[in-house]
């Protein structure tokens, strides 16, 4: 196992030293000169220049990278150009937010689409399986931003059940926290629980009919513990690569979501730095990204072991 | 009924498809009529060409699926339709081994807890080390080692794994296992070993032994009683000694006919020609007409009814009394005079304590 997940991580290394150079390359080839914007009206070259040593501009571009790259292991992302706060800090600031949206839309997710999956594919061609496939085709083709804002103006407007936006930290309410994170988070959570639940239902058809599910029925198995014991496990394989995966689609997920509900969050930071030219806030959320969702899936490569005996061995 | 018998078979008819919303499938008779008798104790073969519906009708007998018509009575119990806690129970009775003992073991689940599970579900009052110490003995019962209980499947050769899959079917302690072609996936010198501990187990143990197979060696060598399949039903059963050495069916005596032997090249092989018709439009009439070489015209007209030929033999053929028994099936095949030296040269050499090698003819 360990000599498995060692190669799983020599090769992830590669993969984040070249997303390391893109993320790099595409500031420097994108168009407009954040120190125009820093200069001020005047534009004054001394100032400009004064600027350009500041922020080390004038090196060659590669001892820029690698200033850059050592200091991003060091924890130093560089400075925002637009408030001044160390980058760093500010990702950590918003960081629990998106967190948490995050982790409750995949419970939505998993709490949703995992039971409507297996259930739909036990009962292949019944009714249950059309209600639930109807269900999860509406919860892919309905827009997020639609879903968002038809519960803002039902739940919060009319019944006034919920918060329609905001967010408050688990750590000062925890109950309002959820209260308010809900209607996101389900919100978010929806389109994943469609996908979720197709590629359950997919799973699940090709091992309920496996020969040795027969021969846990022949055994006198219970069904229930059939379908959970025998089948689902065996199942889980795709689950669990498609949580991994999902994490990507969460992240962009969230971008629009946290803007429908007003959460200050990684999302609405990566959109106000993209429309600010705060350069070095984009770079940092997406290395902190890219490098988040390698993590996510070097998880997935470890969870494999502990479902599949048969990896164990090699 | 007599107390001799454990499973009874009665009018045994399964059909498949003839559903869909729109357009409905084709209707496909896969057992028709079928009607036997097992006795306790004894191992009772089932042989017939793929597609004839003998692992349907296996899974009927296991109550693995639906009688379409018919009913199967198990200890004296109608099982047909038991549900439930009945059917758990008959599950403890009566155990299956499955063909291929690759996908039939749960690959995440190591050998202890497959074996062990049955008795989680039949002896639930055990606990958790006697279950091992059970599970220990199954193992070493089927000539394995019981520290194998800590590996997983995929960990095994397919021999093993039948092994596996033997020692899972008794531990719930069964009176009856049904075996679906138990040796036709693995290698030939592994067959006979699978097929040796299934006999020695069966004797040992008391069980009652249903085995499906195609492969006429291996039902010769371990059945009492035989009952051979074309298209649906039966056409001739008896015990193995009548159905091997005096086959009445043409059928029957085609497939005998089949199998390589040793013999003169003088005598040739009967052999069958055509396919087996479709089980979704069987012919009319008797279904080997098509295919038999003493057919007649009253043979396409109606379904010929099982008789009795014998004290235990029967067989459903219209002109049975008219086909002759092929000889040389009772006694070994005729050696020529070449190879009969040759015998008795080596019976010589045995005799004289050492076997000479001679030259090369």
């Amino acid at each position: 196992m360990l000599l498995f997940l060692t190669r799983r991580i020599l090769i992830a290394l590669p993969t984040i030293i070249l997303i390391s150079i893109f993320v790099f390359a595409l500031q420097k080839l994108l168009p407009g000169d954040p120190l125009l914007v820093l200069a001020g009206e005047e534009r004054d070259p001394a100032v400009l220049e004064l600027l350009r040593e500041k922020y080390r501009l004038n090196d060659p571009i590669v001892v820029q990278y690698f200033t850059w790259v050592s200091n991003a292991l060091q924890g130093d992302l560089g400075i925002s150009l637009r408030t001044n706060q160390p980058v760093t800090e500010l990702m950590l600031q918003k960081l629990p937010v998106t967190l948490q949206l995050a982790a409750m839309s995949m419970i939505f997710a998993l709490v949703i689409g995992v039971p409507a999956g297996i259930l739909s594919a036990y009962k292949k061609g019944s009714l249950t399986d059309y209600i639930a496939n109807v269900v999860a085709l509406s919860g892919l083709s309905i827009p997020n931003f639609w879903l968002g804002i038809m519960l803002i103006l039902l739940v919060s407007v009319k019944w006034q059940l919920l918060p329609a936006s905001g967010y408050v930290p688990l750590s000062e309410d925890f109950l309002q926290s959820i209260r308010t994170m809900l209607m996101p988070s389900f919100v978010l959570g929806t389109a994943l629980a469609a996908t979720m639940m197709r590629h359950t239902r997919s799973a699940m058809l090709g091992v309920l009919s496996a020969d040795y599910v027969r021969t846990a029925r022949a055994k006198g198995l219970t069904e229930r513990r059939v379908v959970l014991k025998h089948a689902f496990r065996n199942a889980l394989t795709p689950i669990v690569t498609l949580t991994a995966l999902l994490f990507g689609e969460l992240v962009a997920g969230a971008v629009l979501t946290e803007q429908i509900f007003t959460i200050p969050g990684f999302g609405k930071m990566v959109v106000d730095a993209v429309f600010n030219r705060d350069y070095a806030v984009v770079q940092g959320i997406v290395l902190v990204t890219a490098v988040g969702f390698i993590f996510m899936n070097l998880v997935a490569d470890a969870l494999y072991f502990i479902l599949n005996p048969r990896l164990r061995g090699q | 009924m007599s107390n001799d018998v454990i499973l009874t078979a009665k009018g045994l008819t399964k059909r498949f498809g003839g559903g869909g919303f729109m357009a409905k499938s084709p209707v496909m008779q896969a057992v028709s009529d079928i009607s036997l008798e097992i006795r306790r104790g004894e191992t009772f073969a089932i042989v017939g060409e793929s597609g004839c519906g003998k692992s349907t009708l296996a899974r009927l007998l296991m109550r693995l699926l639906d009688p379409t018509e018919g009913q199967v009575t198990f200890d004296g119990q109608d099982i047909s339709h038991v549900t439930g806690a009945d059917l758990t129970r008959l599950r403890r009775d009566m155990q299956f081994i499955f063909q291929d003992p690759f996908s039939s073991l749960n690959p995440r689940m190591t050998v202890g807890k497959l074996i062990g599970e049955p008795l989680e579900v039949h002896a639930p009052n055990l606990g958790a080390r006697d279950r091992r110490q059970k599970v220990a003995e199954l193992l070493q019962q089927v000539g394995l080692p019981a520290e194998h209980a800590n590996r997983y499947p995929h960990e095994f050769s397919g021999g093993q794994r039948q092994r596996i899959g033997i020692a899972r079917a008794l531990a719930s302690g069964p009176k009856l296992v049904i075996g679906d072609e138990p040796v036709s996936a693995l290698d030939v010198s592994v067959q006979a070993q699978v097929i040796n501990l299934l006999g020695d187990l069966s004797r040992d143990l008391g069980l009652t032994l249903v085995v499906i197979a195609h492969d006429l060696g291996v039902i010769r060598h371990m059945s009492d009683r035989v009952a051979v399949m074309y298209l649906g039903r039966i056409i001739e059963m008896g015990t193995a000694a009548e159905v091997f050495e005096q086959p009445r069916h043409p059928y029957t005596q085609a497939l005998l006919a089949s199998i390589p032997a040793p013999r003169s090249a003088e005598a040739p092989r009967e052999q069958l020609s055509g396919e087996m018709p479709s089980p979704s439009a069987p012919p009319p009439g008797c279904a080997f007409h098509t295919r038999c070489p003493h057919a007649t015209s009253a043979c396409s007209a109606a379904i010929p009814t099982i008789t009795k030929v014998g004290n235990s033999h029967s067989v459903a053929c219209h002109r049975w009394q008219d086909i002759p028994v092929p000889e040389g099936q009772t006694a070994e095949p005729a050696r020529s005079d070449q190879a009969e030296s040759r015998f008795a040269l080596y019976r010589a050499a045995l005799a004289g304590g050492a076997v000479q090698h001679g030259p090369h003819e």
